[in-house]
């Protein structure tokens, strides 16, 4: 004990005297460079290059004449069918976001509140298991459950021999029961770590005042646990807005979505500049959106 | 009057019995103390007359009213936490108006009320504050507000001041008891702090693994402990064991002690309690006159803490025993001194082993 008790005693002591010769923004800097070099490398470098790529006239690899251009960022004007394509994108991710907000939380709430004991380490490892599956395995096998004739109906057809198929794959909804699933884990965490963190005597305190449940959801625990719901929604609108796979696998001739256009501008298209161009104006949409809400944000972050 | 009745209350944790057939009640207006170590099951009971927790068997009544079977937020109690509890994302206007809102009370008639309260607790321009921006002692009152403001059929106050510093808590004491006072509203205090529930409470009750021990007025329960748990938890008490014979108690060295109460019949065992602030420290040998006890000792330790003595000494059996003096007569006593003891008959309780 007494050696414990020395060390903050006086910054001049000999436990300090490491710590002293060195300034405490070299421990900082050496600490922060791996990782913001990293970034710059594999992040800041190829996006400044996609942003210089999204003012060219076609992609500088082929024989083509290349040139200066602001055309692509016209793409809404010049093709209108784009307006469509974005609104849908972004009603799928809001949809996909509502979704999570509403599961997660929920699914949360049961894990951090009831007397689970041991058993809650295993339910949420079960929630983080889509996590360890390999993502289109994960997708394809919802085609297996939602196609007509599916594992679906094949429940339904055994209550209800004569039922007619309610598959609904390749639709807007099956988009957004993949991405949900796909993206639910992201919004059961942040809310368990909020919710986690509130004294059960807060909820007593609530219900000696006289609250019934959903006072206590929607005035305490909702509100309390607001920094968690935020993060989740910001966790999983980002990459949603952006998601090819889901809507190409799950949505068939309705998933065509910003994140399936500008896939195919680079694989298919060949059309780098137009494929950046789209993927700068979804991240100003993003910010934008962010911008709107940051005093909404920025107010539950501080509570 | 009787405003919360406690019949035949048991509760066991899995195989472990929190609480044996508790039967006790609180009357009207009345500050009754619940104390106990922990895990005497104080806290369990007060969860129970609140509905936290169900009883195994047994009923609890609320104002002439069963609520075994009622919800908690149905029973109209007010409770102040350990915690406080404090609603953070809400000022200390909506923290105090949530209980009034659940009961339907908003707008100006809720303000009123509020003002009310805050008042009370003496914290009338903190309305518009977030409980982030007070003090543990002003968190407190509004914990204490907040409770009240919805006018409670009873009051429960969970170990409030246990996480407040000495001197806070000092002043705490004092306002709890006018605030009760003033609002007359029947109130249960758990505590594990004995000198808290002497002085705050007109009522005292004993708990010990799960059972009632006693209870009583405070000085009741202190002056006249029933056990020698009672005698240790409630203060500090000096033990004699011995032999019954004519009355008096034949220690084992073959010096009487003489009690004011009754005692078992001729020669069984009996000990009795004995308050160290009761017993007065002489030089040498006076005769002892009627109704007084005296007991020759050696002193072995003295703690000087100004204006009180605490000295510890050994008796000629080799028990340990302690007087409590006042700093008022010439010097103190040294180390390894002999010294005579002497007491009140009046002051020598028999208890229950």
């Amino acid at each position: 004990m007494p050696a414990e008790g020395n060390v903050p005693a006086s910054p001049r002591s000999g436990g300090n005297a490491a710590t002293a010769a060195m300034p405490k923004w070299v421990a900082t800097v050496a600490l922060l460079l791996p990782t913001y070099a990293w970034l710059t490398l594999a992040i800041f470098l190829p996006l400044c290059a996609m942003f210089a790529f999204s003012f060219l006239s076609a992609t500088p690899m082929g024989n083509e004449q290349v040139s200066f251009t602001l055309q692509q960022y016209a793409v809404f004007q010049t093709q209108p069918y784009m307006i469509e394509v974005a609104i849908w994108s972004l009603m799928i991710a809001v949809a996909t976001t509502l979704g999570c907000a509403i599961l997660g939380f929920l699914a949360a709430l049961a894990l951090a509140r009831a007397g689970l004991g041991r058993s809650r380490q295993i339910l949420l490892i079960l929630i983080v298991l889509p996590f360890w599956t390999n993502q289109l395995i994960r997708i394809f096998s919802w085609t297996m459950v939602l196609r007509s004739g599916g594992f679906l109906d094949s429940v339904l057809h055994f209550f209800w021999a004569g039922a007619p198929s309610i598959g609904f794959l390749y639709t807007r909804p099956a988009i957004v029961l993949g991405l949900i699933h796909g993206y639910l884990p992201y919004m059961v965490l942040t809310c368990y770590i909020a919710l986690i963190a509130i004294d059960d005597e807060i909820i007593e305190a609530a219900m000696s005042l006289g609250a019934r449940w959903w006072t206590i959801l929607f005035k305490v625990l909702v509100p309390m646990a607001m920094p968690g719901l935020v993060s989740g929604c910001v966790l999983i609108f980002v990459p949603v807005i952006g998601a090819f796979m889901e809507p190409r696998i799950l949505g068939g001739p309705v998933g065509v979505t910003l994140g399936t256009v500008i896939e195919d501008q680079f694989t298919q298209a060949f059309n780098w500049p137009l494929g950046s161009a789209l993927s700068f104006i979804m991240l100003a949409v993003v910010l934008a959106i962010f911008a709107t809400f940051s005093g909404v944000l920025r107010r539950n972050a501080s509570a | 009057m009787t405003n919360v009745e406690v019949k035949t209350v048991a509760k066991h944790y899995g195989g472990t019995p929190v609480l044996t057939d508790i039967t006790c009640h609180f009357a009207e207006g009345s500050f009754t103390s619940l104390l106990g170590p922990s895990g005497s099951g104080k806290t369990t009971l007060l969860r129970i007359i609140a509905g936290f927790v169900a009883p195994d068997h047994g009923n609890v009544a609320i104002g002439g009213k069963d609520v075994t079977h009622t919800p908690v937020r149905a029973r109209n109690i007010g409770m102040v936490f350990q915690s406080y509890a404090l609603f953070p994302h809400m000022n200390v206007n909506q923290n105090v108006g949530f209980g009034l809102a659940r009961r339907g009370i908003r707008g100006s008639a809720a303000r009123d009320k509020i003002a009310r309260a805050l008042e009370m607790v003496r914290l009338p321009d903190f309305g518009a504050r977030s409980p982030k921006q007070l003090s543990g002692g002003q968190r407190q009152r509004v914990a204490l507000a907040r409770a009240i403001v919805t006018e409670p059929t009873v009051l429960l106050l969970d170990e409030p001041l246990s996480a407040l510093d000495r001197r806070l808590r000092q002043e705490m004491q004092v306002e709890l008891v006018r605030i009760q006072r003033e609002s007359g509203l029947t109130t249960i205090f758990v505590t594990h702090d004995q000198e808290e529930a002497l002085s705050l409470s007109d009522r005292v009750a004993i708990l010990d693994r799960g059972e009632i021990i006693q209870s009583g007025r405070p000085a009741e329960v202190y002056e006249r402990p029933r056990t020698r748990f009672a005698a240790e938890f409630l203060g500090d008490s000096n033990f004699m064991s011995g032999t019954v014979r004519d009355r008096t108690i034949v220690l084992e060295d073959g010096q009487r002690i003489a009690t004011g109460f009754d005692l078992p019949s001729d020669g069984e065992h009996a000990t009795v309690a004995v308050r160290p602030e009761k017993m007065t420290i002489i030089g040498g040998h006076d005769p002892a006159s009627d109704g007084e006890n005296q007991l020759s000792a050696r002193v072995t330790n003295v703690i000087y803490a100004g204006p009180a003595l605490t000295y510890t000494l050994q008796g000629v059996d080799g028990t340990t025993l302690k007087v409590f003096a006042q700093n008022r007569d010439g010097r103190p006593r040294e180390t390894g001194e002999t010294v005579t003891l002497v007491w009140k008959a009046a002051d020598t309780v028999p208890i229950e082993a």
